[in-house]
């Protein structure tokens, strides 16, 4: 069966262009805040949205999506109102695609079989779950993709051509491939590798190649589109949300629009 | 629980690296051809007598293994009732178990080709035992340890910085050991070409949780043997504090098929396990994913994880090792726990029954020796493994007291 993500690079493909996909993470810096967000995305220029899951122990993040986390659990943010954000997103936009991205603890703490359940109900599509390596396929992967939702793996640096076979085998939706070796907004991408890298991994696997971890600019992000199928940005995103805050870390009218400013710009840049 | 005894307690993990269901290799992608790497050179290592025998003589001449079993005689005198033992690997360079583990690590690590040491820290023992390993070998070493601690913990970190070792503070979340193996993982993932991560605990992704076991286990070895020469047999109790529980593994493992041998894993109740200010992950927590592993955890109902408390800073985790995890299910290990009031006592009657100012995690450990010594026959062998011993600790315990230094 093809979902949402697949429509939507199938559609790109025919126009011919790069897709962006921006990350943001649930609930930051409030619930309401964090809808208006999202739901702005789109019309910004977003072809794909991951929503960050909070957790307080995100080990492949840095400080910006850190800090981004426990701003939303400190304004109460939970599962459960994560997937209410989905839901409410839903209600006005049936074709955006949504990846659920996060950890795995407060999946497993959920219970598997019930979030994969109420995250589709919600009208979720795909999950990237950091710490769950091919090793771990049998504990959510493999579920989730019994439960046609597309299961995106990380594709890294240190993946090599022994590795790559391992990482793509059970994997749907698209390859995210993190063009660092690193956590989240830190080094910037090495466009020459990257370039490498993505041409190397297309021989493993025929899925969309996205590119992310360190992309801020327009200009970044127009170089990435030319090798990758689509670019992602996500610490820069949530670091516009951080800088648009008051001193007590509450949201002001400008938020959702810092976000949207900076994603129209990359957009430009992905479209040219 | 239904609860099948296997036939014996000593083969985890399996080949993916569970005990049970607890453990695994819960990681980025970025680190796990890494971690695939590290267990098969550690699988070499193990089977090379050449790094057995290297490893030994570390031990041996460096360490000053072995400890000592060394009869409390006082403190028997004063409990009334089973004969205790200590371990005493508090009397190791460095002054703590750490470093048994750590001298495995560094010795595996110069053999495959790694310049650059991290490790994390929570009481600064295992920053400290690596700092040395590190300075041994002329490595380079960067121990990350949380806020909080540097603030509770300062003895240690001018030692490590003695030692060459660069101190980060881990200022993320709650600024305590979970913090700082948070930080270390992020700096792994961002070095992986160089870099060998030294974890001072038994947890961790596979195969972490088994090969500090193994590096550990000298400590129950040695046991066994001279035991059986003090005694002629095998002691009836063993008693070990556990955080990561590293130490405690070390002193069960080589016991845990003697049926007979009632084994007892002492977690830090903090204030109490009604507050929440407690570290007790066994007896006041549930079945999570943290830091590479399926274990037992502090959480909360949407599986965020919540801050540890204790008096003692190397208690202060979260988490615990995932074979504790599954002996725990297997009901071969009771675990139970003691609290900060409680090791505090403890802590003063050993300085004045024994003269050992023992560190405030194996004071644990001691409080509930108190709890049961006194119910047990007189030729009850019991060992509880002083892990460490209480210098870096007198001054939290000075102002806790309200002496002033």
């Amino acid at each position: 069966m093809t979902t949402r993500i697949d429509r939507r690079f199938a559609a790109l493909k025919v126009e011919g262009r790069s897709a962006l996909v921006t990350f943001v993470t649930a609930g930051d810096p409030d619930y309401d805040t964090s809808l208006k967000i999202l739901e702005g995305l789109p019309k910004a220029g977003a072809d794909v949205i991951e929503i960050g899951m909070p957790f307080t122990d995100p080990m492949a993040d840095g400080p910006a999506i850190q800090a981004a986390g426990l701003r939303a659990l400190h304004a109460g943010q939970n599962m459960k109102k994560t997937l209410k954000l989905v839901k409410d997103f839903r209600k006005n936009d049936k074709d955006t695609p949504i990846v659920l991205m996060g950890y795995y603890n407060p999946i497993y703490v959920y219970g598997v079989d019930k979030f994969l359940v109420d995250s589709k109900k919600a009208g979720a599509d795909g999950y990237i779950i950091v710490d769950l390596p091919p090793e771990e396929d049998g504990e959510f992967c493999i579920p989730a993709l019994k439960a046609d939702m597309n299961f995106i793996r990380l594709a890294t640096p240190t993946t090599d051509d022994h590795r790559a076979p391992t990482v793509f085998r059970n994997t749907s939706g698209f390859v995210y491939y993190v063009s660092v070796l690193g956590i989240t907004g830190t080094k910037a991408p090495d466009l020459k590798s990257v370039k490498a890298n993505v041409n190397r991994l297309r021989k493993h696997t025929s899925l969309p190649i996205c590119v992310g971890f360190g992309v801020k600019t327009a200009e970044q992000a127009r170089a990435i589109a030319k090798d990758a199928d689509g670019v992602v940005v996500g610490s820069a995103l949530v670091s516009a949300v951080e800088k648009s805050l008051t001193k007590a870390g509450k949201a002001t009218s400008k938020t959702p629009k810092a976000v949207h400013a900076l994603v129209s710009e990359i957009a430009r840049g992905v479209r040219s | 629980m239904n609860v099948t005894t296997p036939n014996s307690f000593r083969t985890g993990p399996d080949e993916n690296g569970l005990f049970g269901i607890y453990g695994g290799r819960f990681v980025a992608e970025t680190l796990m051809p890494l971690i695939l790497e590290l267990e098969q050179a550690y699988k070499d290592a193990k089977a090379d007598p050449g790094f057995q025998a290297e490893l030994d003589s570390f031990l041996e001449h460096y360490v000053g293994r072995p400890s000592p079993l060394y009869f409390a005689e006082r403190l028997t005198e004063h409990l009334g009732g089973a004969k205790i033992y200590l371990k005493r690997d508090e009397l190791n360079h460095t002054g703590a178990h750490k470093i048994n583990n750590v001298m495995g690590q560094i010795l595996l690590a110069r053999r495959m080709g790694k310049k650059r040491i991290i490790a994390e820290t929570g009481a600064g023992q295992h920053g400290v035992a690596t700092a040395t390993a590190c300075a041994r070998f002329g490595l380079e070493c960067i121990v990350y340890m949380g806020e909080v601690d540097i603030e509770r913990q300062k003895p240690n970190v001018f030692r490590m910085k003695l030692l060459g070792a660069e101190v980060v503070p881990a200022k993320s979340g709650s600024r305590t050991l979970k913090d700082a193996l948070n930080e270390a993982l992020r700096d792994w993932v961002a070095n992986v070409e160089d870099t060998f991560y030294c974890i001072g605990t038994v947890a961790g992704p596979a195969p972490y949780p088994e090969m500090v076991r193994d590096f550990q286990s000298v400590i129950g070895r040695e046991t066994r043997e001279q035991m059986m020469k003090r005694e002629g047999r095998l002691p009836d109790s063993l008693v070990a504090a556990i955080g990561g529980g590293s130490n405690a593994m070390g002193l069960f493992h080589p016991f845990l098929d003697d049926k007979d041998v009632e084994i007892i894993g002492v977690e830090a109740a903090g204030l109490g396990l009604r507050t929440r200010k407690h570290a007790a992950s066994i007896t006041g927590g549930k079945p999570g994913v943290l830091h590479g592993n399926r274990t037992y955890l502090l959480m909360d109902d949407d599986g965020q994880i919540t801050e540890g408390h204790s008096i003692s800073a190397g208690l202060d985790y979260p988490g615990i090792g995932p074979e504790h995890s599954w002996l725990h299910d297997m009901k071969r290990v009771e675990y139970v726990s003691a609290t900060d009031k409680e090791a505090l006592e403890a802590f003063q009657l050993c300085c004045k029954l024994e003269g050992i100012i023992p560190a405030l995690e194996p004071s644990h450990a001691l409080a509930h020796v108190m709890k049961i010594a006194p119910k047990k026959p007189k030729d009850h062998l019991m060992v509880m493994n002083m892990c460490g011993r209480g210098d870096k600790d007198i001054f939290t315990v000075a102002d806790i007291l309200g002496v002033k230094l």
